[in-house]
């Protein structure tokens, strides 16, 4: 069982210090972009990660890859704390931990070939020799679905679909166990963005891949993920099963995000009734009390202003499915 | 580094068939050359240039040597440009004197760029303390005006052409270690970078392979139109004395040497200043049409 | 949904916007004709490019000068054709009779007056109310749409508004005047989820209220599903079906429609099959062909796509499609489907 994940995340804290002044700086409070998170993800399952602006969903893969320092918490993958590491140990692992990114107009740099952005990590690993590494970026350009014969474009000669294949083609050129994917396709019109996720999709069958998938797009993430997280503010609030996540929500934020996402079927959306959560996200400098989803949740009590509730098991068929909600599963009326 | 390039080029060999490469240079290139001004910039410093290589070709006499019989002479066919006080050749001083501009120009805002860039760099990418101090430090050169700069420079460091090249070199270097700073700034949290260093490139790498050439447009605008200023400040130095030093014909001198005889022999003032004015319009045109090249959003 | 009068209230008849680059000319709106009727909803559906918002630009005759220009086509409204008209009632116009929201929130407010100001401004200019008139209106207008604390909020500037508050903000401007048509570019999608289902009750609420028509452009196709009554389905430039949402949805008769349904995911799909994405890339719009624009992308191209571009035509009432095959796709003779 133990042995069944190949990430866990455990009691994760970013905190970003806000400071002001010049030179002599002074701490004038602090952001908590991700409070006290904790997950699994299975060897070659889909772990979906959801949330809006701000949830600090973003911050949790960049963590992980340690481009920003913990505040504390650990993230053990194959049995290893990557916290604990130095910088060598870390340099050799991150072949097996790669990333692809949103914005496939900024995770490109601009004066590189497609060619030399897709070879750039055999460089850095040194990794083959020339001929080899030719041969491998070729192949590479072939498996996501491009021509190899473009390998001397740029970027900007590509469309945003395809550059976002030339992005998962660097981030598969180290042969990695663990994908991070930061909204790979939101900025992806329609049909691109279901050419990029049946790649995805296909390349996870192939080379037997586990995929960490950020987005706000519930819908997306609900398409690929075998298990979602919910985030709301930093937190944790749901972790289940995409079906049951789907079928039955336990948390309100998850039944507002849920509800807000119209279905493309006329018909359904007449009949559906809404949920419209009221209100914005609140700031994390300053989150409520409590329960931090209390101010704009409809089924909100006096304790939930003033006790944080615990990620607790609700599971009735079996599957794990958690919830951080006093009120778990209550109907919003 | 083995590039893609170097890859490529293997492969044409072998295989025998060609690629065909665009690039943003080449962009800018097709945009430089749509834009006339810059186009007259350009062709101005080319010929600035050949014409400092080849003075002693070009010119008909030798610059420093006295005619005698032919002194204060105005224009003719025989002296394109007339002659000075002491009988030497307008026409032949003012091409050697591009020598002394095309040189203060070139390796000053050389000097210039590497100290930027060294700077620019630490601050910018590292930050911190060491932002913080270099840019306070920037914010004096800039306090300081320029030229009463460059005179205490000389003033320590006596007269002379190499001089020169380090006192415009030290004086340029903030504005070269700002726009660095700042192009790397905005440069540092794109995700490109962000997916170099998830894959372990190490600082030196981001820096060299990605930050730099992703930042070297503005640098290149920035260093062309620095280089008029450069030589604007050296014929300043030399018009105050404390340049360079004679016999060798330097634009600024010749103007400070024939100032009390504006109204006798306004050919002597003429041409040099003609010379200077002609040669910063060319690099300031060239900078300019480099950067709406660059960045045709900018315009 | 009252099918029995045919009020329409804009109708807009072949408009071209070309916009004249170096590279050529965009065709970026090719000859696009449709109608929007009294009280209903319109969406215009499409991807990045297909010059959905051009469209919407022109019928206000904002296109980013002097690139772009509306090269042909009439634009009736009140028995007059826009394009025809001078600056003065142009701008009498807009924000008042024919008002739009934009996509981004954060760059449509003028970040150096308070939120009052601005939404009292285009009531002096338009209504000439005097000034406390305009307050009290204004204040009005706030609560309308949802401010809390409106009366405080009244004086605050932009920055001090979250996105959603300032699209509430942008909406309370775009109603002010009572207007007949709202025009509505991708008003949510700089929104988060929660927000973006606020905001687009909001606007459908408010239409009932005020009467209003609303055109709205997205590339959603979930909010076309839930708040259109009619669907304009747009590709590289050209209206390619035209029809009641249900139609549209249900019997889709354009392979690009067809293929846009089976592109998305939805939220509701009983299990996890693959998606069936359209293969390959919109065309260039400088050197569009001259036959069918989405036949190298279609698999049921047959020797009749060869020739001339389909016109849009009536294959049932008030359903258009520009397709040789629509009629086959709509009564499902092809498999729409399934593959």
């Amino acid at each position: 069982m133990e042995n069944n994940k190949l990430l866990e995340v455990k009691n994760l804290k970013k905190y970003f210090n806000l400071r002001s002044g010049f030179l002599f700086q002074k701490f004038t409070g602090s952001v908590k972009a991700v409070d006290d998170i904790s997950f699994f993800i299975k060897r070659g399952e889909t772990f979906g990660l959801v949330g809006e602006t701000g949830c600090g969903k973003t911050t949790v893969a960049k963590v992980i890859l340690r481009l920003v320092p913990q505040t504390s918490g650990e993230a053990t993958y194959n049995g290893v704390n990557l916290f604990k590491l130095n910088s060598k140990e870390m340099f050799k692992i991150r072949r097996e931990i790669q990333v692809i990114f949103q914005d496939p107009y900024a995770s490109l740099s601009p004066r590189m070939t497609v060619g030399d952005i897709i070879n750039e990590p055999f460089e850095i690993h040194k990794i083959g020799d020339k001929r080899k590494r030719i041969k491998k970026v070729k192949e590479l350009l072939r498996v996501v679905g491009l021509n190899p014969e473009h390998i001397h474009r740029y970027p900007h000669e590509f469309s945003g679909g395809q550059r976002q294949r030339v992005g998962v083609a660097r981030a598969l050129a180290l042969t990695p166990k663990l994908l991070l994917c930061d909204e790979p396709v939101s900025a992806l019109d329609v049909s691109v963005q279901a050419q990029i996720l049946n790649l995805l999709t296909d390349l996870q069958k192939e080379f037997n891949l586990t995929y960490l998938f950020i987005a706000h797009d519930l819908s997306v993430v609900k398409h690929v993920s075998d298990r979602i997280g919910v985030m709301y503010l930093g937190k944790m609030v749901e972790v289940a099963k995409s079906e049951d996540l789907y079928k039955t929500p336990l948390h309100p934020y998850t039944m507002g995000l849920l509800s807000a996402i119209p279905i493309p079927d006329p018909e359904l959306e007449r009949k559906r009734k809404r949920i419209v959560l009221e209100g914005d996200v609140p700031s994390p400098i300053n989150p409520p009390s409590g329960c931090s989803f209390h101010t704009r949740c409809p089924n909100a009590q006096d304790i939930c202003s003033m006790e944080e509730p615990e990620l607790r098991d609700y599971s009735k068929n079996g599957n794990e499915h958690l919830a951080a909600c006093f009120f778990a599963g209550k109907p919003i009326v | 580094m083995a590039t893609i390039k170097e890859l490529e080029a293997l492969e044409e060999i072998e295989t025998g068939k060609k690629y065909s490469r665009t690039s943003l240079y080449k962009d800018a290139w097709k945009r430089l050359r749509k834009n006339k001004l810059a186009m007259l910039g350009l062709l101005i410093v080319i010929l600035l240039i050949l014409i400092a290589i080849f003075a002693s070709l070009i010119s008909p006499y030798n610059p420093i040597e006295r005619i005698k019989e032919d002194s204060s002479l105005g224009p003719s066919i025989k002296h394109f440009f007339g002659t000075d006080l002491l009988g030497r050749d307008i026409f032949s001083r003012v091409i050697y004197g591009s020598r002394v501009s095309i040189e203060v120009g070139v390796i000053a805002v050389g000097i210039s760029v590497v100290i930027g860039l060294f700077f620019g760099a630490l601050s910018g990418y590292f930050g911190g303390l060491s932002d913080a101090v270099i840019m306070r430090v920037a914010d004096i050169f800039f306090a300081f005006p320029y030229i009463l700069g460059a005179i205490a420079i000389m003033t320590i460091l006596g007269p002379g052409i190499v001089n020169i090249f380090i006192a415009i070199g030290i004086l340029g270097w903030a504005s070269i270690a700002r726009i660095f700073r700042s192009s790397i700034l905005t440069i540092k949290n794109k995700e490109y970078i962000e997916a170099a260093r998830a894959m372990g490139a190490s600082n030196n790498r981001i820096i060299m392979k990605h930050i730099f050439p992703n930042s070297f447009a503005p640098i290149i605008v920035y260093a062309t139109m620095n280089v008029g200023t450069a030589i604007i400040v050296e014929a300043a130095l030399s018009f105050l004395g404390i340049g360079v030093q004679p016999p060798t014909p330097a634009w600024g001198k010749m103007l400070a040497d024939s100032m009390s005889y504006i109204d006798v022999a306004p050919w002597m003032m003429f041409f040099p200043g003609l010379a200077i004015l002609i040669t910063v319009l060319g690099f300031v045109l060239l900078g300019d049409g480099l950067r709406d090249a660059f960045d045709p959003k900018l315009k | 949904m009252t099918e029995t009068e045919n009020n329409k209230i804009l109708e807009v008849k072949n408009l071209s916007t070309y916009f004249y680059t170096d590279d050529g000319v965009v065709k970026a709106v090719d000859d696009v004709s449709f109608d929007l009727k009294k009280g209903e909803t319109l969406g215009i559906v499409g991807e990045t490019g297909c010059g959905k918002s051009v469209t919407a630009l022109s019928i206000l005759r904002l296109i980013p000068q002097p690139l772009g220009r509306i090269v042909a086509g009439e634009i009736i409204f009140e028995g007059r054709d826009l394009l025809k008209l001078g600056q003065k009632d142009l701008q009498n116009l807009r924000g008042n009779k024919i008002s739009m929201i934009f996509q981004d929130p954060m760059t449509s407010l003028n970040p150096v007056y308070t939120v009052g100001n601005q939404v009292m401004e285009s009531l002096i200019v338009h209504r000439k109310l005097k000034k406390d008139e305009a307050r009290r209106e204004g204040l009005k207008l706030l609560e309308m749409v949802g401010i809390p604390e409106f009366k405080r909020r009244f004086n605050n500037y932009p920055h001090e508004f979250s996105g959603g508050m300032r699209q509430r903000v942008m909406i309370a401007m775009a109603i002010a005047n009572s207007p007949s048509i709202l025009i509505a570019d991708e008003p949510t999608t700089a929104l988060d989820v929660t927000v973006q289902a606020q905001i687009l009750e909001l606007m459908d609420e408010l239409k009932y209220k005020t009467n209003s028509s609303i055109i709205i452009i997205t590339h959603d196709l979930g909010v076309v599903a839930k708040y259109a009554n009619r669907v304009m389905v747009m590709y590289a430039g050209k209206p390619v079906e035209f029809s009641s949402v249900d139609n549209i949805f249900y019997k889709p008769a354009h392979p690009y429609t067809i293929g846009l349904m089976k592109s998305v995911t939805r939220l509701d799909e009983e299990k996890r099959g693959k998606l069936k994405p359209i293969e390959g890339l919109p065309p260039s719009l400088i050197d569009l062909p001259k036959f069918c624009i989405f036949r190298a992308r279609c698999k049921y191209a047959c020797d009749e796509c060869k020739g001339e571009y389909p016109p849009l035509k009536e294959i049932e009432k008030d359903h258009f499609v520009s397709c040789y095959r629509g009629k086959e796709f709509m009564e499902g003779i092809i498999e729409r489907f399934d593959n």
